[in-house]
């Protein structure tokens, strides 16, 4: 049988990708492959080899001109060299051969503002959401309670009973949407699969500090129609083990973290569907 | 003509940025306004048709969800006035950098020479102001002129010349190559007029042993031979005067000290560095023999130690004070980004795997006249913890542990610290990774950033010399995308061995580092005219000495550079073959072929004798104070929770992000309720492995106004006592100090200079003594020595300040302890004797008085008691510990308490007690800050075994942890002497800095 490959794209500011590539190993990938974005320009590493990619955190090019905004601009404009591909093609022949993208704070920054998010009607770059400063005007680092919408087409969230418990670290975290229809389509679809709650999973709050950052409808993540590509603000690859919450010290936990059964599903759904 | 691009927040849309300026104007200058919005410009100076200038503006730009734009039309309506706030030319402007390679992807067409995109703030004020209400809120809140500009436009005027002007700041000048010669042969008089007006820094001594150089005959032959006269050039003089700085040269630390003490006994001291540090270190690894840990210390960027079998650990902490003072935020950006290259350019190159900060700041509520060219505390304050906020947030590295101590004379200079650590693999290519050389031949390789004027002669210009086109000198802005680019290259060219050494371009820039890696072969010869620059108009002098950031170099293998430039090159790297190393025996500048600099490397290494430096010790005497006992310290216990130096600084530490890299064990804060003040923190870097790395640091400048022998035990003490409370290791833990004087050296400015110096050796004598008892070497540290302010009336020197940091480990991070109490009905045991020390402690301070009885560190009763206390830890037998410091017994408990949600009983007849009975009191035994104390509790059923392992000597069962929520103390006399609910005390612990 063919191996499941994941592939985590660094450079330019992103910062996450050790942790990520950790994650996915754990999660049950058997390859995670921490690819430069020189090393995809160049044209020695293709995304076409892989089958879960992995947008992860970090300051893409300083967060200069708005989060993720010029990563968005490169990818969209970048030729690889030695073709005449553009590596948005790339992006675009990943998502339509039914893999699957997970993109974490800086690269749900990014998704959104390619337009890859919430991904309405398979249209992937055409940008209708967004993520920009938070309501307290801070970069924050703190633990959020994320409850999951059940009904959420999302491939990374099943399984998760009510919810999970994951860092946030960000200073533009705030979703909004381009208008009311946008949201409410979100809502009516399912998919905003994470929202920001209290420790008890019940309602999602508009409260600061449990909802961190003031998004519109407490909205943490949000996955595409297809469920196949999703995107949040909290480090889901940040809570792999119990030595990572900040509690650990003190209350009994399981040996692994909430934020490992993002990961374990894109390894199971790889397996069934695309090896 | 330059375009304008503005991009403004859609109707109804939050402007966060405009919100906190509104509430910062409101806070701190007490001027009401009703709103403050925020418009992004770029000023594009480039040749783009209007049709890829619309495409840039409605792409990269622009957030089409959230924003719109314009191009050459202003977007501002409904304001009073307009303020916009650029960079002055040359200032390293980040966001311009992004916008203009976002252009270049955009059009697919890179900008010419001279072209660029600038960025700007444009801010609407609107309310009643006057125009000199607006003026203030420019100039004390929204732009700092050393590195920005402004204009203010009221609305009338803004509309009649229909908005502000596109201005691009570009550097103008041309380049010269100019080169100067310098005639010494001078009066004694003129040349120090030379040193002083050429910002060189060179005392008379210096300025004749340089002349002295250029009368020796067989100079002046071998200079002919290159071209050159008898006369020193600019280029030789500026480098001379950077390698021979206090800054570069450590000239205090390496001089002889006439030391006299209290009894009148005279020493002489030749080096304080080889004397009491390095001996130190020597001392101790003798004494550790086969379990010695260092592998390289002293000699490198940062000091390396065993990691385990397959790893090293490395660790260096710097400070960057003079340029916090001027510029706050790019101060402590580039002090950050800075020590980032310090480890990384550590033997081979390491991976950096967490930052630390110390700040040292005056009370940001200070509401007293300041001397007119300091900045406000506050905005230091904010600035600082900005700064280094973007720079390790944004170069991806966790700050997993720090502090920020208040006293009021930081205002004459805040204390910046900033550490970082790294891992690097034992072995790199066969080779230890801590190791690293240079043979003649291998080429001179600068990758990076490009050279502008940026830190030319560091902070000690004055504003009056500056022009509207003449780029700032002083103040570096760090740009932490720019160095993270080049590591992401750098970590992999490491791995193919691409290159055989490399260092970090810091102070001096290319003289300094040039300069020591010739001295690892003997020689060197690189042409100035090949370094890339941001800007024309730059001198050779200039471009061998300037400190633009984001820059390391290295030696590479001849047969290895096409293959290192060609990887560079994917990687979007600059890197450019300056020359190459030789085994001349001479430091060789030339530009074009044309010599500007020879300097033998004997003379620019070893050409400078010892300092002398006079130093008289006179204990000072304080009155000592005598407080009536009282029957109730509850109040007294809030008001100190509440100081500055005791409350919680969660709204700044949540700003920094200490979790990336996935490792993170102990987190700053930890408890019930995640706000618990941890002592220390415990990463993984291994995310495979459950080794962990554990750092903690001691600092309390506060002892020095009695004796910084103490000064200095204590800092050291703190920091072991942290770094053994959450579970690490005795048998391999390391220190670094960092020594923060005013400076010492007598002169007329400094007629105190014998007894500042005093203090600087005797707190050198503490670090070897106590050093030596903790097994302790000291693997790297860095000294600032002249921290004083002085305008010619008013003069403000800091309290000398160590900051002692340790770094070692934890074999097994589950192990780790935290500082919250766990359950009711566990034990609380107090290790550590308690002795009427209540001497410069916050508790005093509180009551305004100093006192004379400083905690004295019993060396080896303490490191007796950590290492018990250890093998607790070990046996999995604490449930939790929280050191004491600042504010004592009672302090420490009620932190305890309140972060773990459960109450406490203590018994203050059962705390061991040190002395005699004369002392003892419930206010000693409450606040004294007697050193190497824990707070422990313990479950009952592990209380026998704990108390087996800690034995008698300063271990006592003090009381117990209680359901309910309050914190009980009992008097010696049985009354309660505390009796206090623990959201009170939360509070008031919480509210100080929570809005800051």
């Amino acid at each position: 049988m063919a191996n499941t490959r994941a592939i985590v794209i660094t450079g330019n500011g992103t910062n996450c990708e050790m942790e990520a590539a950790h994650a996915c190993r754990l999660g049950g990938f058997d390859e995670a492959v921490i690819a430069h974005i020189a090393e995809i320009l160049s044209g020695d590493i293709r995304l076409d080899d892989f089958h879960f990619l992995n947008l992860t955190g970090g300051f893409l090019d300083g967060d200069d001109l708005g989060s993720a905004k010029a990563q968005a601009n490169r990818l969209k404009h970048a030729t690889v060299a030695g073709t005449c591909e553009k590596l948005v093609e790339q992006f675009s022949r990943f998502i339509r051969d039914g893999k699957l993208i997970l993109g974490v704070c800086n690269g749900f920054q990014l998704m959104v503002k390619m337009g890859m998010l919430p991904g309405f009607d398979g249209k992937y770059l055409a940008q209708s959401v967004t993520l920009t400063h938070n309501d307290c005007g801070r970069f924050q680092d703190r633990w959020t309670y994320l409850k999951v919408d059940p009904a959420s087409p999302s491939v990374f969230t099943r399984g998760i009973e009510k919810g999970i418990y994951l860092p946030m670290r960000h200073g533009e975290g705030k979703f909004l949407c381009d208008s009311d229809a946008t949201l409410e389509r979100i809502e009516r679809e399912h998919l905003a699969a994470f929202k920001y709650c209290g420790p008890d999973y019940a309602a999602a709050t508009m409260e600061f500090p449990a909802n961190p950052n003031g998004s519109v409808n407490a909205i943490a993540g949000i996955c595409d129609p297809t469920g196949r590509l999703m995107g949040l603000m909290p480090h889901p690859e940040a809570f792999v083990h119990y030595t990572q919450h900040p509690r650990w010290t003190r209350e009994q936990l399981p040996e692994e973290g909430d934020g490992l059964i993002l990961y374990k599903n894109a390894a199971e759904y790889v397996r069934k569907n695309l090896v | 003509m330059p375009n304008r691009i503005e991009i403004a927040l859609k109707e109804g849309v939050r402007d966060a940025r405009g919100e906190r300026i509104k509430r910062e104007i409101e806070h701190f200058l007490h001027l009401p306004v009703d709103t403050v919005s925020t418009i992004d410009v770029y000023t594009v100076d480039a040749a783009f048709s209007p049709d890829e200038l619309e495409q840039a503006a409605a792409g990269p730009f622009c957030d089409p969800v959230i924003q719109f734009w314009s191009i050459d039309r202003p977007l501002a309506s409904g304001f009073d006035y307009a303020v916009e706030v650029g960079f002055r030319p040359g200032v390293t402007d980040n966001v311009g950098r992004t916008a203009r390679e976002a252009l270049a992807y955009l059009t697919g067409r890179p900008f010419s020479e001279g072209e660029g995109v600038y960025y700007a703030v444009q801010y609407l004020l609107k309310g009643t102001l006057t125009p000199a209400d607006v003026e203030r809120i420019t100039t004390g809140l929204l732009c700092n002129t050393l590195i920005q500009r402004y204009s203010i436009l009221g609305a009338p005027e803004f509309v009649a010349r229909r908005g502000f002007s596109a201005l691009a700041p570009r550097v103008t000048g041309s380049t010269t190559a100019a080169v100067r010669e310098i005639d010494l042969e001078v009066s004694d008089e003129e040349l120090m007029r030379i040193s002083k007006d050429g910002v060189l820094a060179l005392t008379l001594d210096e300025m004749q042993i340089i002349q002295a150089h250029y009368r020796d005959q067989k100079v002046v032959a071998e200079r002919r031979k290159v071209g050159l006269g008898p006369k020193p050039t600019d280029v030789e003089l500026e480098c001379l005067a950077q390698t021979w700085s206090e800054h570069c040269k450590h000239k205090i630390f390496a001089g002889t000290v006439q030391y006299e003490d209290e009894n009148g006994n005279t020493q002489e001291i030749k080096s304080l560095f080889k004397s009491f540090i390095q001996r130190t270190t020597k001392d101790v690894r003798e004494k550790l023999g086969d379990r010695d840990f260092c592998l390289s210390v002293f000699k490198d960027n940062a000091g390396v130690i065993r990691f385990n079998n397959t790893h090293s650990l490395v660790f260096k902490v710097e400070t960057h004070n003079s340029p916090s003072a001027l510029d706050p935020y790019g101060g402590a950006l580039t002090g950050i980004v800075g020590v980032n290259r310090d480890p990384f350019g550590t033997g081979q190159g390491s991976k950096l795997i967490f930052n630390t900060d110390v700040f040292c700041f005056a009370d940001p509520f200070y509401a007293k006249p300041l001397p007119s060219r300091l900045l406000h505390p506050r905005r230091i304050y904010e600035g600082v913890i900005e700064g280094v906020e973007h720079g390790g947030n944004k170069s991806g590295i966790p700050t997993v542990n720090g502090s920020i101590v208040f006293d009021e004379r930081f205002a004459g200079k805040p204390l910046v610290f900033c550490g970082t650590a790294g891992l690097m693999p034992a072995e790199v290519n066969g080779q230890p990774g801590h190791d690293k050389y240079i043979k003649p031949g291998d080429l001179i390789v600068m990758t990076g950033g490009r050279i502008g004027k940026d830190g030319i002669h560091g902070a000690t210009f004055s504003s009056e010399e500056l022009n509207e086109n003449s780029p700032v000198t002083a103040v570096q802005i760090g740009d932490p995308i720019t160095q993270k680019r080049m590591f992401d290259f750098l970590i992999r060219a490491r791995d193919k061995g691409l290159y055989r050494f490399i260092t970090d371009n810091g102070a001096g820039g290319l003289s300094s580092s040039i300069g020591e890696m010739a001295g690892e072969c003997g020689g060197c010869r690189m042409d100035l005219s090949l370094a890339p620059l941001k800007y024309p108009g730059l001198n050779p002098w200039e471009i061998l000495i300037s400190e633009a950031q984001e820059r390391m170099s290295l030696a590479v293998p001849p047969e290895q550079v096409e293959a290192f430039l060609a990887m560079a090159g994917r990687f979007g790297v600059e890197a450019t073959v300056l020359g190459e190393f030789t085994d001349s025996g001479v430091f060789h500048m030339t530009y074009g072929e044309r010599t500007v600099a020879w300097l033998p490397m004997e003379f620019m290494h070893e050409g400078l004798p010892p300092m002398q430096l006079p130093a008289k010790w006179t204990p000072p005497r304080h009155d000592e104070p005598a407080f009536e006992e009282k029957a109730d310290y509850t109040e007294d216990l809030k008001q100190l929770l509440s100081a500055l130096n005791i409350c919680s600084k969660e709204s700044v530490v949540r700003r920094y992000d200490h979790e990336v890299q996935g490792g993170s064990v102990i987190k700053p804060f930890t408890g019930v309720a995640n706000d618990g003040p941890s002592d220390a923190a415990v990463v993984r870097p291994i995310l495979e492995s459950f080794e962990g790395v554990v750092t903690a640091h001691g600092i309390c400048p506060r002892y020095s106004d009695i004796d910084t022998y103490h000064m200095t035990a204590n800092a050291v003490d703190e920091a072991l006592r942290n770094y053994v409370a959450v579970g690490g290791s005795l048998e391999l833990v390391a220190g670094l100090d960092n020594f923060c004087w005013c400076d010492p050296v007598l002169s007329e400015k400094t007629p105190d200079g014998p007894y500042k110096m005093a203090q600087l050796v005797r707190s050198n004598q503490a670090l070897y003594d106590v050093c030596m008892v903790y097994n302790l070497p000291l693997i790297s540290g860095k000294d600032s020595m002249k921290n004083d302010f002085y305008d010619g009336t008013t003069k403000i020197s800091i309290p000398p300040t160590l900051l002692f940091s340790v770094i070692g480990k934890i074999d097994d991070a589950r192990k780790a302890v935290t500082m919250d109490v766990k359950q009711p009905g566990d034990l609380v045991y107090l290790l550590g004797c308690t002795a009427n020390e209540l001497g410069a402690s916050e508790y005093f301070t509180m009551k305004g008085v100093i006192g004379n009885n400083v905690p004295r560190v019993d060396a080896p009763a303490a490191y007796a008691r950590y290492r018990a206390y250890h093998e607790a830890v070990l046996q999995g037998l604490v449930a939790s510990c929280h050191d004491l410091s600042d504010g004592g017994l009672a302090v420490a408990a009620a932190e305890s308490a309140f972060a773990g949600g459960f109450g406490m009983k203590i018994d203050l007849s059962r705390v061991p007690w040190k002395g005699t009975e004369e002392g003892w009191s419930d206010q000693a035994l409450l606040f004294s800050e007697s050193a190497s104390r824990l707070l422990v509790t313990v479950k009952k059923e592990h209380a026998e075994a704990f108390e087996a392992i800690m034995g008698d000597d300063g271990c006592s069962r003090i009381g117990v942890v209680i359901e309910e929520q309050i914190l009980g103390i009992e008097a010696i006399e049985g009354h309660d002497v505390i009796m206090a609910d623990l959201v009170e005390l939360k509070e008031a612990w919480q509210k100080t800095l929570r809005e800051l």
